[in-house]
């Protein structure tokens, strides 16, 4: 499970700390294991392409790497395909298969990304996050 | 160390009566450390279970064929054992229930909805279990009555001194305490505890669901009022615990479900309830499950509790010795003279998720998270620590591999 780049993740994550005055924000919560994720997005001028990603948190090894490889995936894309990036595609991404208690720690990043960008668009967070529903999100 | 005639168990022996140990984990010798969660099942139980089945299975109190009656005994013998087992006075007073916390919800339902009301006041501990704990906080929310904590020291012992300022002037009605805490591993002085809540004219509940497995539990010394356990923690099936509880108290209490059994006449006008403890147990009941239950108290109680009380001490203690090697790993709860088989611990920066995922691996099985105790949690200041948590057939060399394990962990994630 702890194969070479989740580690690499978890000890050098890619866009660690906060923007202030970001355009989006969120944070999250597994109370379960106490994972804890905030995600701050900046857009480009077109108030769509997502300029900079950054996260701040603690928890496990899972969830902090899960969350800086999805820093590096979101930069540079629109925020609108991201509020719609399909779970998989992140989990494909890190490579390892995952219990579904593991499940909600790599996922937790990406259910804070998606609550951020749909509350910034004020569109609704999408069903298939029903499924994390013991995740805490504001 | 005293020289004194110890009673000993050979736990490497004993592991040859739990298949379970037969398999390898991640192509590893399995090293279990989780038996405070649940323990595992020796063939004497498997058997029982199997042979019940197989020669002597049908509804319980109902038919009047051979297989019924056969049927009948088995359930009924396995209350009599249990009985024995909590040195209860008569085993009229052993109610089954699915699990320790079902055995709880009973009697803070069936007890406390008609005895709890506004100005009264029920006290649990910082170290309870959930099990113990919400089904308290709950009914006292709907009763009116207040929910109060006693707090622990900086050993995550029971801070009894501070019982009189806890309570203040007011009526204490319930004073409800595990035996042993699931997290840190303290023994409970329930019995202090039990007087103090009967000087005060409260009733005393015990969650004995991790104290029954590994010592002895006599519902008379103790003196408290309801106790609770769970067979699948002392060797016995998942699905069927006990409460036992004073016979006067047990029988002015109103029923807790309703259905089958449970009755003593109805019409469509009113209902009357059957006899304690007939009138606890609605529906058809796990039977099996109480004849392995009656089968697992049998089997520890040969090895003898003291022994494995014994046994699990000597583990607690060279396991703390063991975890004090490593500066970077931290350990909560009493000295080892002071607590059960249960060591709770953090590793510096990792997280136990990390920490039980690579123990895993290795074949050693811990438990990681916050233990059904997030208050205590809180208290610690943590968000969920690692436990290795040890039984009779737990040896020493698994503690070994438990060290070796957090070796590797922190190499892997430092």
């Amino acid at each position: 499970m702890y194969r070479e780049v989740i580690l690499d993740h978890y000890k050098n994550p890619r866009g660690h700390g906060v923007i202030e005055g970001a355009d989006a924000e969120a944070e999250g919560f597994n109370p379960l294991c106490g994972d804890e994720v905030s995600i701050y997005v900046s857009f480009a001028g077109d108030g769509e392409t997502i300029e900079d990603v950054k996260f701040s948190g603690r928890g496990c090894a899972i969830s902090q790497a899960a969350t800086s490889m999805l820093v590096e995936m979101a930069k540079g894309r629109k925020a609108t395909e991201l509020a719609e990036m399909p779970k998989d595609e992140l989990l494909e991404e890190i490579g390892i298969p995952l219990t579904p208690i593991r499940l909600k720690c790599a996922l937790l990043g990406l259910g804070v990304l998606k609550i951020a960008l749909h509350r910034a668009k004020g569109t609704p967070l999408p069903q298939e996050w029903a499924g994390l529903d013991e995740l805490e999100l504001k | 160390m005293a020289v004194t005639a110890q009673p000993k168990l050979d736990a490497q022996k004993l592991r040859a009566d739990f298949p379970i140990f037969e398999q390898l984990i991640h192509g590893k010798p399995l090293s279990f450390l989780d038996s405070a969660a649940s323990s595992q099942k020796p063939r004497q139980v498997l058997d029982a279970m199997r042979e019940f089945y197989e020669t002597s299975y049908a509804n319980v109190h109902r038919g009047v064929y051979e297989l019924a009656e056969r049927a009948t005994a088995g359930y009924e013998g396995a209350r009599e054992t249990v009985g024995r087992f909590l040195n209860a006075p008569s085993a009229r007073e052993v109610v089954f229930t699915r699990n320790a916390t079902e055995a709880i919800n009973l009697v803070a339902y069936a007890w406390g909805l008609n005895n709890l009301g506004p100005g009264d006041v029920v006290i649990v501990t910082e170290l309870e279990h959930h099990s113990n704990f919400v089904p308290w906080q709950y009914i006292a929310r709907r009763t009116g009555a207040d929910f109060r904590t006693l707090p622990l020291d900086d050993e995550g012992q029971l801070r009894l001194d501070a019982l009189d300022e806890v309570a203040g002037n007011d009526q204490v009605k319930v004073v409800a305490a595990g035996m042993v805490s699931n997290s840190l591993g303290s023994v409970n002085p329930v019995d202090r505890l039990a007087a103090w809540a009967h000087d005060r004219g409260a009733i005393m509940v015990c969650d004995a669901a991790q104290g029954a497995p590994h010592r002895v539990v006599d519902v008379q010394a103790l003196g408290a009022d309801f106790v609770a356990v769970t067979a699948h923690k002392l060797c016995g099936p998942s699905g069927i615990g006990a409460l036992w509880g004073r016979m006067e108290l047990l029988e002015h209490m109103e029923p807790f479900n309703l259905g089958g059994h449970m009755i003593s006449r109805v019409t469509i006008e009113d209902t009357s309830w059957g006899e304690v403890p007939a009138k606890f147990e609605a529906g058809t009941q796990a039977i099996a499950e109480a004849v392995g239950f009656g089968a697992a108290v049998d089997y520890i109680t040969e090895i003898g509790l003291d022994a494995i009380e014994q046994h699990e001490h000597e583990l607690a203690a060279y396991g703390l010795e063991r975890l004090a090697e490593l500066p970077w790993v931290k350990t909560y709860g009493p000295p080892a003279d002071r607590r059960a088989g249960i060591i709770s611990f953090n590793v510096e920066g990792i997280h136990p998720h990390d920490v039980a995922q690579i123990l895993d691996g290795e074949g050693v099985a811990i438990r990681a998270g916050h233990h059904c105790c997030q208050p205590l949690m809180a208290k610690l200041g943590v968000a969920a620590t690692n436990r290795a948590s040890f039984y009779l057939y737990t040896v020493a060399d698994e503690v070994d591999r438990l060290v070796d394990g957090l070796h590797k962990v922190r190499k892997i994630l430092s």
